[in-house]
């Protein structure tokens, strides 16, 4: 398997070579990309693997469909053949077109149930962070830093500066410490969002009424980036994510900082209520106290 | 082809008695003239759905761009897109359409078994067409998606009476194709000349039965669903609303318990086409029949336990996922037998490359990439990076707008000549082939890599990173656009032709009953029951 799996990694990286290589501190998707974003945790380094694995069997099995065709378009055609066979059956050749694609479907679905039951949740998270979807923004709260909770919104074009990625950035990243097992609890406060941050391969839908459970760690530092994932009304395309993966003292001192800004009153760019009351809280209301100075 | 051969026929023809205009085209009892109209809405739906999905390229051509004004605009485009496509284009033509005309013709039947049902089944359609489109246009429009999910398809995130006209025009479109299921089963079961066995049931038959079944048993699953949805939103019920104590999730499982039947509903009877137009131009029994006819049950089957696949992040349980993991790739395999058996079809035979062998050929290309998409998106792990993104778009575009479509163009040029008595202009009907298999794979393939970067679906507005496979879609989609032109063009020289079809105008190879007929066929076919040896 590993042999295999090495084997389809290697001819990968020969095929698509300059496509998938990509600099190091480059997380945002790329024009003219062909692959995935690179991965930046286990869950999505595992998810690379098995796609990889699927992928290159499914192009071959594409490949050897589509040779077929070109070759009884060019043996069997009415003026080289004039002739048609009439045979329409034979047994030997129906169980191996039945008995190898179970065969196939077996190589996938091992690691692949290995991977969605790695991805489900962690046992033992080292923080916690929850996700509240809005119309059309992200809440974020730290219930393991004394309920600092914040709104991140993104950057209008009229205020992007020079690096900054039109409908990617944010104003208020979701900052996270690198290395960290962070448990991730998404909900909504009005319709059904989803949370998506490709490269850590982290996706889970946010829905009124329910908690949803996922985890992420993220490998190394960086700023990785994502967008709401199931139509939300209107602004669908407006609220994106973005996570800022720093090393553990630096997440320390901005979970400093970050209290004293987004404490209550501060004016950006979200107040902090109890967390209950921030969920039950109306877009406008928080709006309106926003502007407050 | 010999036009002497057709005069024999002739006189019948003249025999018969065909009501005047309104009687005959709104008061249809004869299931072709039914299917005629059919295809002919089907066409309307068609160039409606495809030209808002121009539109709707235009827009992502570039990011930032500003031909819909608001976001809600483009929600109210998508959905409709959807569903017009969906419900008034590929249902119509392949299930209303080729099967009205060709399911009684195959099975040696006079008619369907309710003559006066497959009027109304019909007729439901337009008004339902027209809700849609209202919905579409009045207030903001209808803009939750054709998935319909609350809470955003609720009076509160989708106030008006749009998204109520979409509901009542589904609950429209959802009787029709019923009391379509139940005329097909009927006519099917009941209806087929001496000698014709199940097992001796053309493939297109066993495909029209089988959808039949997976219409009757799904559709009134999305009745209810849509009924759920209607009272939360007009009488205060909280089905799906988590303040009331329902839960929005639970309508996901209702929708997709009828929406993925009905993705095998959209492709089955395409399926059946293919067979035979593979089997016609290759000279040779189709192979493995049996294998093939029941590869189809088996997915009509399987396509029952399979819907949550749609929901993996949506918090289900992993032990959940992970059978509808096992139970998605199943699929896999009785669609590889038919794959398989298609081209072991044509090995051995000699093979003509008339333009409907040329979209059969087309359909089981795209239909093998799409159908390969989708065991990728069958990995839970994986689809937690792909779900809901281009790579999705691009997956069922494969599967319906390239394979689906391919087969209702194919079945078009299959047919023509015996539904019109016409023949189609070659020359043109090839180079539209052409056309449309460039334009689709360059509109479609390019969103595979959108998907892999994460460029989700059903956005109006896209960072610049995705600018550039954007653009390339939008050239293929406005390629598109042209081939539907030269679709029309191609129906308008079909009709006003002055050449007549042989009966068989396909030769040996063309073995079913409707080849025994004249073309166009006599209004009234098999008064008198075929014998079959």
């Amino acid at each position: 398997m590993h042999v295999l799996r090495r084997f389809f990694a290697t001819t990968l990286t020969l095929a698509l070579g300059t496509a998938l290589a990509v600099p190091a501190m480059a997380q945002a998707p790329r024009n003219w990309q062909l692959g995935m974003q690179d991965a930046a945790s286990p869950v999505a380094e595992r998810m690379h693997s098995l796609h990889e694995l699927v992928f290159w069997i499914v192009t071959i099995i594409t490949v050897f469909v589509a040779g077929l065709l070109v070759y009884v378009i060019w043996r069997f055609n009415s003026r080289r053949n004039p002739v048609a066979a009439s045979f329409s059956h034979h047994t030997g050749l129906e169980i191996a077109w039945t008995v190898i694609p179970v065969l196939i479907l077996v190589v996938i679905a091992i690691p692949s149930f290995r991977l969605v039951f790695f991805e489900d949740r962690i046992q033992n998270a080292d923080m916690t962070i929850k996700v509240t979807g809005h119309q059309w923004y992200w809440e974020y709260s730290y219930p393991d830093s004394g309920n600092l909770n914040f709104r991140s919104d993104y950057v209008h074009d009229e205020d992007l500066k020079p690096g900054q990625n039109r409908l990617l950035d944010v104003d208020n990243p979701l900052v996270l410490p690198v290395g960290k097992n962070i448990r991730i609890l998404t909900t909504s406060a009005d319709v059904i969002h989803s949370f998506f941050i490709p490269a850590l391969g982290v996706q889970r839908y946010s829905i009124p009424g329910r908690t949803i459970e996922t985890w992420v760690r993220v490998d190394r530092p960086g700023t990785y980036y994502g967008q709401c994932n199931q139509i939300c009304g209107t602004n669908h395309s407006y609220m994106p994510i973005a996570v800022v993966g720093v090393p553990a003292a630096e997440f320390q001192a901005w979970e400093k900082t970050a209290k004293v800004k987004f404490a209550a009153g501060a004016p950006i760019p979200a107040p902090a209520p109890a967390p209950a009351l921030a969920q039950a809280a109306e877009p406008t209301t928080i709006r309106v106290a926003q502007v407050q100075p | 082809m010999s036009a002497t051969h057709d005069h024999a026929h002739d006189g019948l023809d003249h025999h018969d008695h065909k009501p005047g205009f309104f009687t005959r085209w709104f008061c249809s009892t004869n299931h072709k003239d039914i299917g005629t109209l059919y295809l002919v809405f089907a066409v309307i739906g068609g160039l409606t759905g495809g030209g808002l999905s121009i539109m709707m390229r235009a827009q992502l051509m570039h990011p930032d761009s500003h031909i819909f004004t608001t976001g809600q605009h483009w929600n109210a485009v998508i959905t409709s897109h959807g569903l017009l496509m969906i419900f008034f284009s590929v249902m119509p033509a392949l299930i209303g359409g080729f099967g009205n005309w060709f399911v009684p013709i195959m099975i040696g039947a006079p008619d369907m078994a309710f003559p006066r049902l497959n009027n109304i089944s019909f007729w439901l359609l337009p008004p339902a067409f027209c809700l849609i489109l209202a919905g579409q246009m009045v207030g903001d429009g209808a803009g939750p998606g054709w998935t319909l999910y609350p809470p955003l398809s609720n009076a509160t995130y989708q106030s008006g009476p749009a998204s109520d006209f979409v509901l009542f025009a589904l609950h429209l479109a959802g009787i029709s194709s019923l009391l379509g299921a139940i005329n097909f089963i009927t006519t099917i079961f009941n209806m087929r000349a001496p000698g014709m066995t199940l097992h001796r049931m053309p493939l297109f038959v066993w495909s029209v039965l089988v959808t039949a079944f997976l219409l009757l048993l799904s559709v009134p699953v999305l009745a209810g669903a849509i009924t759920m949805l209607i009272t939360d939103r007009n009488f205060g019920t909280s089905f799906f609303n988590p303040e009331g104590g329902g839960d929005p999730v639970l309508f996901q499982h209702l929708f997709w318990f009828f929406g993925h039947p009905e993705v095998y509903i959209m492709i089955l009877p395409g399926f059946g086409i293919i067979s035979h137009i593979i089997s016609t131009f290759s000279k040779k029994p189709i192979f493995g029949y049996l294998g093939m006819a029941y590869a189809m049950v088996a997915i009509g089957v399987v396509g029952f336990v399979v819907w949550a696949h749609h929901m993996y992040v949506s918090g289900m349980d992993v032990d959940t996922r992970a059978y509808f993991m096992a139970a998605t790739m199943i699929i896999a395999v009785p669609t590889g037998i038919k794959i398989f058996s298609w081209i072991a079809t044509m090995w051995g035979g000699s093979i003509d490359l008339e333009v409907p062998m040329m979209w059969a050929l087309g359909f089981i290309f795209l239909f093998t990439v799409g159908g390969v998409t989708g065991v990728v998106l069958s990995n839970a792990g994986i689809d937690q990076a792909v779900h809901n993104t281009y790579y999705v778009v691009a997956h069922f575009h494969y599967v319906l707008s390239l394979g689906a479509v391919f087969s209702m163009f194919a079945g078009f040029y299959y047919w023509i000549g015996k539904m019109s008595g016409h023949q189609y202009p070659d020359r043109l009907a090839k180079a539209h082939f052409w056309v449309t298999f460039i334009a689709v794979n360059v509109t479609f393939f390019p969103q595979h890599f959108l998907g892999l970067a994460g460029m989700p679906r059903r956005y109006v507005d896209y960072p610049a990173a995705f600018e550039g496979w954007n653009k390339v879609s939008s050239y293929g989609a406005f390629l598109g656009g042209i081939s539907m032109l030269m679709f029309l063009v191609i129906c308008f020289l079909t009709f006003t032709s002055k050449t007549k079809v042989a009966d068989n105008y396909w030769g040996e190879g063309a073995t079913t009953l409707e080849w025994t007929l004249t073309s166009p066929p006599a209004f009234h076919t098999f008064e008198e029951l075929p014998r079959l040896k």
